[in-house]
This record gives structure tokens, C-alpha cells and sequence, in this order.
């Protein structure tokens, strides 16, 4: 059972029930994530005379927006990856930038509903600003979940140092945390890339 | 299972940073500096998406690894089914029809 | 808001209920308090995280919902036992039919089913707890302010009226003002919010703690039901998640997802309620089957006919149930290739059913079968099943279904499919595992008055459905001439409603009386059973099992009596670990419902403050690094000493 090479975060059997739990979890968030992504497909061209995609989107901002979430997923493996080797101080450091990098990503997805809401593109306005802000939103509502979350997981990793028990709930945090990464690829491929103009 | 124990450089985590970042450019320059269709184009920058989401999937979150790791692989599979029964059957039940009348 | 606005006024059935209502809350406050009780109903119920206590809670509330949506089902055939009734009027009977469906679908079938769930799966797979006991804990609670907030809403701000599927535009906020329809949107959510927890829960229940040697194939067929119903839940549950979430916005932010006029799409809301809805019928309908297959094995003393088939049976029906939700709306108006390909995957859904009637079928061949009450219910389903079985292929062909659709067939029809489905099993499963749940059996003579009382009136409420139904009644209609000639049809309807009432009495009757006379002295396997929960004491030690089981072979426990091989060894005996009762679960739970209830009043501002309750509830969870504690060898022995006699 317990192999000196196992990693840490799967030594306890009720560790390893706690990851495959949450790969479960990761399921049904696909088919969460899938469900709005089909609403946003169904409603895309609805704009009911308000601005349509390739009339608010800057590639610009979402490209900075994706390459701040891609380095922090990195970054999250980089956390891990010290975790594995039992160096707490680099780990907490990997994690901070995370945190921050997570935190730029908000900063700029709050401005961009900002700059979009100026454009006359509010929640309200159509069906396809509905299921365009409700995709973003749920999206960005699950960062700022994360971001809480690892915080609150620092705070423990630096009282009780790196047990089996913090490690199996900071493994199951980055694995959200590479997750929301690839609900972001999607994102920004199917709609902000094909709903602008090439 | 892999071994993960080592203190050596994380290359993997490096390569898969360096290819997603790639991919991600590829993509831009499909869609802004090609002549593709539109659709064409689409299903180009769909495929990079697939490539980013598995070097995510397998190169950061190690979704092979574990005493469970085919369950893991069963289970993502059965979802991008379910995604892909919703995706691709909304659109189609919602747009052909009597939503193609309009 | 006014207090006249905020309490519904005006109707003396509501008045009635209020007071009622009113009465009771303080009458048990009172008599708890008298009792000294709420210490202990603190501690060993309220703050819980045992599988077997949270599921007979969830029965506990699931039989309460029954009642509940049972009165609603009597209010309705009263209306309608006579021509052009004025008993209710048609927003009331509106109201009623949607909370009837609601209730009866979310709030008693899945409760009493993931009650049973609860109670036997581990047992039967030889464990000591699910998974995530202070999970399963959340599940419950949440699903019971899920339950109770909807429930509130005819007595506080008015009930939802645009039936149980909520379609739009009706249940949009320009055809549906008020609260009544914000209370489905945010009630159900949070109860789903549980259930969704629950499949998690019972999925990783099943892969991995499993007792050794109990290898895929060897697990008991009602566990393989639960797992398949667990995979359906969390595939299906997240899609209503945002469904509800598309509805919530639409309501109480002005979002249009589902109005035309702004590009929105109402057709948006079947599509997601049925890819939701159609695997929905399934999660209550597997675990049923399970239960039949268990009982149908145990009192006929065979072992099930087919177990594999049995099990490729379901996994293909959970499969195909992914890819039939169209057929709710065939009359939306889709092309012609969308509607065949539905009707197709819909009749193929009919072989897998098949199988297992045939399956059953066989098990019962040359068996020596016993007629307890269980085994009758499993009886009785099989001819009513398929009825509503076969009634189904007719309504999946489109072409057909443009006669059918929205008529009191329909309504025949999923009545013959629900209530042999789900609720005869959950009586077969409740005298099944009573013993296991509470030492001692319920009466088979009272328990026959239910079966008959209940069986008979089933039949003769619904049976008529069908012929009004292709006579051209449409459902959810709250009166009809006397012209129409249904009169005699659906008088008789209203009889066989009151006499399956009698039958829900007889088991109340039958639980009471149980409880109070029924011999304490059961054994620990008063069936002759074949499956693990039956190798422990009845009612079932909080630990399960002194010593984890090991399984050779599927049946093992009824080989292993053959062989007199059931005993334990003192030597065996270790430590056992067991988890610590929390209060976040409820607490949780509690805040959720708080939200939950300024939400749909729109109240933000208390909204978002009282959501510091639930961020207060997750943090502490977040910090909680309760190991636990163990039984010690001796008390353990102590309790096992009781049952089995000395220890070897």
C-alpha cells in the first residue's frame, strides 16, 4: 500500500478517495461548463440590436488575460512539483505567485466587463450578452472560488508544514486550479477567437 | 505510475508551459494571418484548444497517476462524451427545424 | 411588502394549513422540550455523519413529502370527480399540480430511494461509512432545506403554478410575477446542490471501499444499480444546476435567456429541463429495479437469473438515457431527422427494460417462492410496469405522439411507470430492510391491507386516464363539461385515489403499530438474505462490521451460511476507526436556506449579507482537522457478544 515512492498526497486511503472524489467533481464540472457552453452557441447571434462579439472584444486584453492564467497553471505545477520534494518554502512562494497571477486575471476580466458594459453590452441586453456573461461569470466566480480557497490552504501548509493530510487537499486544489485553466482555453477559443473578425 | 519523488528539474511542467503558450500564438496567428474559412479556421483553432486541454490534463494534472489512474482516464472520457452530447445535440435540436424558419 | 402580501390570504384550505402548520411547529418544540430531548436529538441525529442515521432521516422526510404530494394528488381528483366543480379554481388547482409534481418527484422519490441507498449500499459492499460521511451529512441537509423552503411557499408568498416543468415563457417573470415560481428556481437548486454531492459520494463509495475479493462482478446487483444511478446523478444534475441558474437570472436580474423579444430562446429552457429530466426518470427508476431483483432473488430462494445481462441491462439503459430527452418535445417542431432519431434511441431503450423482466421473470421459475410482503410488491410491479412500459413505446413513436402529447395518457402513462417503478419498490425495499434499519419486522397482515388497498386503487385511478386521454382530455385542465361524457370516468378515478390513500394509511398504521407491538427478537437475518447486510446485527451496529468481511463469490454470504462459516474471531478484532459527528453539515445547511429565502423574495442586500453564514460554514469546514476516534477491542467484543453469543 504505502510504497516510499507514492507521492505524499496519496499515502491514506482516505486521501486517495478524497482525489478520486474530486476527479469525479471535475465531471460534473465539464458537463456544467459543456451545458454553458451550449446555451452561449445557441445564443451567440441573438443580439436583439445590441453589440455583438467582434464589436467588444479586444484581443489585446484577452490575450494578457490568458497568458496570466496559462503561467499560473504552471506556476500551480511548480507548487507541487516543490511540494513532492518536501520544500515547503518554495512551495508557499510557487503558490503567492499563483495567487497573484489568479489575482491580475480577475483584475483584467473586472475591467473588461467594465469596458463591455460601457460599449451597452450588460447582462441585459440580449440573449447572447445572457449566456456571454453568464459563461465568463461562472468562470470567473470559480477563480475567485480558487483563489480563496489556496489562500486559505497557505495558511495551513504554513502552520502544520507538509503532511499527508495538506498535501492531499492542496494536490485536490491545484488539480481546480489547471482545471479552470482549461475551461479558459475553451473560452478563448470558441468565443472570443471565432467571434471576432480575422 | 510515475515516480515523482525527485528533486530533479521540472521538465515536464516546463515543456508543457512553453507548448501552451505556443499553441496559444498558433491559434492567434490562424484566425488574424491565414485565409482560411471561416469554418476551417474553427476546427483548426478547435484542435489546438483538444491539444492545450490534454498537455493540461496529463502533463499538469497528472491524470494517469494514482492507484485509480484508468478510472481517472474512463471518467474524463465518459464526460467529453457528455459535453460533446450536449454541445453538438443543443444545436442541433435548437437550430434545425423549426428555429431554421426564421 | 406587506405582511398581506408576504402570508398567502384569502382561501380557508390555506388558512387551514397555516394554522396547522402553526400548531404542530409549536406542539413539537413544546413536546421535545418536555421531553428533555433536544440534547440528544443534537447529538445523535442533527450533527450525525452515519450512513444508516441520514438514511433513514431521508426516509423519515421522504414519507413526509409523500403525504404531502399525496393531499395535493387527493385535492386534484376531488376537482375533477365532478363536472364543472367549483372546489378549487384554476389558479389554485395551477398551483397544486405543480407543487404535486415537484414534490413527488424530487422531494419524495429521490429521498426515500437515496434513503435506501444510504442505508444498504455500504452494507452490502461490506464498509464501514460512504466515502465522505460529513458529506453525506451536507447532502441530506441540503436536500432537506431544499425541501422545506419549497414547501413554505404555499403558506408564505404563494406557491409556483407553471407546473412541475416550469416552461417558459409561462414561468418568465411577465406571465408568472410574484415569488411562487423564484421559489422552484432556488429551492430545487439547492436541493440539487445535495444531490449532486450524494452521486460523488456513492460513486467513490463503490470503487473504493469495497470489502477485499469483491471484485466488479461479484458486487450485489442493488449496489450495481445505486452506482449506475450515482454516474447518472453526476452527469445529469449539473446540467439542471444551470438550467435553474438560467431561470434564476431570467427572474431575478431581468436576463434574457429564455425571451424572445431580446434574443432569447424559450425552447433553450425544454432542451436543458429534458437532458436533465429524461435521466432524471432513470436515477429513480434504477435503484428500484435493484431492489426488486434483490427482493425477487431472495424470496424465491434462487439467485438471480442473469446477473451479468442484468448488469449490461443498466448500464445500458443509463447509456441510452443520455440520448432520448427530445421526446418530451416532439411536438416543438423539429426537423424531421431530429425527430426520428429520438423515437429510435427512445424504443431501443425498451430492450434493455426487457431483459430484465424477462430476467426476473426467470429468477422466479421453479423458485420456491415466499409470499411476504415484499416479494408482493415485487409481484404487482412487474404487470403494472409494463403497462406503463408499453404505453411508453406508443408515445416514443413522434408521428403518434402529435395525438398523445399533453393528454391525460401522458399522465396515465408516467404514473404506470413512477409509482410501480418507485414507489412499489420503496415499499418492497422499506419491508425489506426495516429489520436491518430498525430490529424489528412490520406487520404482514397490516402490511397486506396497504399492499391490496394501495394496489387496487392505484389501478383504478389511473387506468382511466388512458381512455380520457385518447377521448381527447388534456392534462392539467381544473374542470370539464358534462358533454365531454369523462364524468364517469374520472368519478371512478377519484374513488380509486381515496382507496389508495387507505392504502398510505394502512402503512402508517402498519409503521406505528410496528413500532409499538412487533417482537424486538428478528435475528440478525430475518429473511434468510444473500447479501452482507445481512451477515451484521439488525438494527446494524454503528460500526457495521466488527471484522470486514472477505467475498469469494457473488452471493458469498449465503454460500458462507451453507458452510457455516459466518462467525468471527476474537483474535480478529482491531481498533475500529470511526468519524466525528460536525455541526457544519446543518449548519451549512441552515445558511443555505437562509439565502435561499431572501433570495427568492429578492431581498438582496439580506441576501448577500447572510451569505457570510455559508463562507463562515465552508471556512470552518476548511480548518476542521478532526481525525476521528476508535472503538476500542473490548466494546466491540461487548456488542458482538450480545448477538452471536461467546467469540470464538
Amino acid at each position: 500500500m504505502t510504497q516510499a515512492n507514492t507521492p505524499l498526497e496519496y499515502r491514506s486511503h482516505q486521501s486517495q478517495m478524497n482525489i478520486l472524489g474530486f476527479w469525479i467533481f471535475l465531471g460534473a464540472e465539464i458537463v456544467l461548463f459543456s451545458t454553458l457552453f451550449a446555451s452561449y452557441f445557441v445564443l451567440e447571434h441573438n443580439t436583439a440590436g445590441g453589440p455583438a462579439g467582434q464589436d467588444i472584444f479586444i484581443l489585446k486584453d484577452v490575450l494578457i488575460e490568458t497568458f496570466l492564467l496559462l503561467t499560473s497553471s504552471f506556476t500551480a505545477g511548480l507548487a507541487i512539483h516543490f511540494m513532492r520534494n518536501n520544500a515547503k518554502n518554495d512551495m508557499i512562494v510557487w503558490t503567492i505567485v499563483t495567487l497573484l497571477l489568479g489575482a491580475g486575471f480577475l483584475y483584467m476580466e473586472i475591467n473588461e466587463f467594465i469596458h463591455y458594459v460601457h460599449e451597452g453590452a450588460t447582462i441585459q441586453t440580449s440573449g447572447f450578452t445572457a449566456a456571454f456573461f453568464t459563461l465568463l461569470g461562472t468562470h470567473g466566480a470559480h477563480v475567485t472560488f480558487g483563489i480563496i480557497w489556496i489562500s486559505l490552504l497557505l495558511f495551513q501548509i504554513a502552520k502544520r508544514g507538509i503532511t499527508e493530510k495538506t498535501s492531499s487537499k492542496f494536490f485536490i486544489a491545484s488539480l481546480y486550479w489547471h482545471f479552470l485553466d482549461v475551461v479558459w482555453i475553451f473560452i478563448f477559443t470558441f468565443v472570443y477567437l471565432k467571434g471576432m473578425v480575422g | 505510475m510515475s515516480s515523482t519523488h525527485s528533486s530533479r528539474f521540472p521538465w515536464n511542467h516546463l515543456i508543457g508551459f512553453i507548448l501552451s503558450i505556443a499553441l496559444t500564438l498558433l491559434a492567434v496567428f490562424v484566425k488574424f494571418y491565414t485565409s482560411f474559412s471561416d469554418s476551417i479556421v474553427v476546427w483548426i483553432i478547435g484542435t489546438l484548444a483538444i491539444f492545450q486541454a490534454l498537455i493540461q490534463l496529463f502533463m499538469f494534472m497528472h491524470v494517469t497517476e494514482g492507484k485509480e489512474g484508468w478510472i481517472n482516464v474512463v471518467n474524463m472520457i465518459y464526460s467529453v462524451f457528455l459535453a460533446l452530447v450536449i454541445v453538438f445535440g443543443s444545436i442541433w435540436v435548437l437550430t434545425s427545424g423549426h428555429a431554421a424558419m426564421h | 411588502m406587506s405582511l398581506d402580501e408576504f402570508f398567502v390570504t384569502g382561501d380557508p384550505l390555506i388558512l387551514g394549513s397555516q394554522i396547522a402548520i402553526g400548531l404542530t411547529m409549536v406542539g413539537l418544540v413544546a413536546l421535545i422540550t418536555y421531553l428533555k430531548r433536544w440534547k440528544w436529538l443534537w447529538r445523535e441525529w442533527f450533527t450525525t455523519v452515519d450512513h444508516k442515521k441520514i438514511g433513514i432521516m431521508y426516509i423519515l422526510a421522504g414519507v413526509l413529502m409523500f403525504f404531502r404530494g399525496g393531499v395535493d394528488g387527493l385535492l386534484m381528483k376531488a376537482q375533477t370527480s365532478r363536472p364543472e366543480l367549483g372546489f378549487l379554481d384554476a389558479q389554485h388547482y395551477d398551483e397544486i399540480f405543480t407543487t404535486h409534481g415537484v414534490i413527488m418527484i424530487l422531494f419524495m422519490a429521490m429521498p426515500l430511494l437515496i434513503g435506501i441507498m444510504n442505508v444498504v449500499v455500504p452494507l452490502q459492499i461490506g464498509a464501514r461509512d460512504v466515502a465522505f460521511p460529513k458529506l453525506n451529512a451536507l447532502s441530506f441537509w441540503l436536500f432537506f432545506v431544499g425541501a422545506m423552503l419549497f414547501n413554505i411557499s404555499f403558506v408564505i408568498g404563494g406557491s409556483p403554478d407553471a407546473g412541475w416543468t416550469s416552461y417558459f415563457p409561462l414561468a418568465g417573470k411577465e406571465f408568472t410575477p410574484g415569488v411562487g415560481n423564484n421559489y422552484y428556481a432556488i429551492a430545487l437548486q439547492i436541493a440539487g446542490i445535495g444531490t449532486l454531492a450524494t452521486g460523488i459520494n456513492f460513486v467513490v463509495t463503490i470503487i473504493k471501499m469495497r470489502a477485499p475479493g469483491m471484485s466488479w462482478m461479484k458486487m450485489p446487483i442493488f449496489t450495481w444499480t445505486s452506482f449506475v444511478t450515482s454516474i447518472l446523478i453526476v452527469a445529469a444534475f449539473p446540467i439542471f444546476t444551470v438550467a435553474l441558474a438560467f431561470m434564476s437570472l431570467d427572474r431575478l436580474f431581468g436576463t434574457h435567456f429564455f425571451t424572445v423579444a431580446a434574443g432569447g430562446d424559450p425552447m433553450l429552457w425544454l432542451n436543458l429541463f429534458w437532458l436533465w429530466g429524461h435521466p432524471e426518470v432513470y436515477i429513480v427508476v434504477l435503484p428500484a429495479f435493484g431492489m426488486f431483483s434483490e427482493v425477487i432473488a431472495t424470496f424465491s430462494r434462487k439467485n438471480l437469473f442473469g446477473y451479468k445481462s442484468m448488469v449490461y441491462a443498466v448500464a445500458g439503459i443509463a447509456f441510452l438515457s443520455m440520448l432520448v430527452w427530445v421526446h418530451h418535445f416532439y411536438t416543438m417542431g423539429n426537423s424531421a431527422a431530429v425527430n426520428s432519431i429520438f423515437s429510435l434511441t427512445t424504443i431501443m431503450i425498451a430492450i434493455p427494460t426487457g431483459v430484465k423482466i424477462f430476467n426476473w421473470l426467470f429468477t422466479m421459475r421453479k423458485g420456491r417462492i415466499e409470499f411476504s410482503n415484499a416479494m408482493l410488491w415485487s409481484l404487482a410491479f412487474i404487470p403494472c410496469f409494463t403497462i406503463g412500459g408499453v404505453t411508453g413505446v406508443m408515445l416514443a413513436m413522434a408521428a403518434a405522439d402529435y395525438q398523445y402529447h399533453n393528454t391525460m395518457f401522458l399522465v396515465a402513462h408516467f404514473h404506470y411507470v413512477l409509482i410501480p417503478g418507485v414507489v412499489f419498490a420503496v415499499f418492497a425495499g422499506l419491508y425489506y430492510w426495516w429489520p436491518k434499519m430498525f430490529g424489528f419486522k412490520l406487520n404482514e397482515k397490516i402490511g397486506k391491507w396497504h399492499f391490496w388497498l394501495f394496489v387496487i386503487g392505484f389501478n383504478m385511478t389511473f387506468m382511466p386516464m388512458f381512455f380520457v386521454g385518447l377521448d381527447g382530455m388534456s392534462r392539467r385542465m381544473y374542470t370539464y363539461s358534462e358533454s365531454t361524457g369523462w364524468a364517469p370516468w374520472l368519478g371512478f378515478s377519484a374513488v380509486g385515489s381515496v382507496v389508495m390513500a387507505a392504502g398510505f394509511a394502512a402503512l402508517c398504521y402498519n409503521i406505528y403499530w410496528s413500532f409499538r407491538y412487533a417482537s424486538r427478537d428478528v435475528g440478525s437475518d430475518p429473511w434468510n438474505g444473500r447479501t452482507l447486510e445481512w451477515a451484521t446485527a439488525s438494527p446494524a451496529p454503528h460500526y457495521n462490521f466488527a471484522v470486514v468481511p472477505e467475498v469469494d463469490r457473488i452471493d458469498d454470504f449465503w454460500y458462507k451460511k451453507k458452510e457455516g462459516k459466518t462467525g468471527i474471531k476474537k483474535s480478529d478484532l482491531k481498533p475500529v476507526h470511526m468519524p466525528s459527528n460536525s455541526w457544519t453539515p446543518i449548519f451549512l445547511g441552515v445558511a443555505f436556506g437562509i439565502v435561499g429565502f431572501f433570495l427568492v423574495f429578492e431581498w438582496f442586500t439580506l441576501a448577500v449579507i447572510s451569505s457570510i453564514l455559508i463562507v463562515i460554514g465552508l471556512v470552518a469546514n476548511s480548518f476542521d482537522y478532526d481525525d476521528g476516534y476508535h472503538i476500542p477491542v473490548d466494546e466491540l467484543e461487548e456488542e458482538e457478544r450480545e448477538w452471536r453469543g461467546e467469540l470464538k
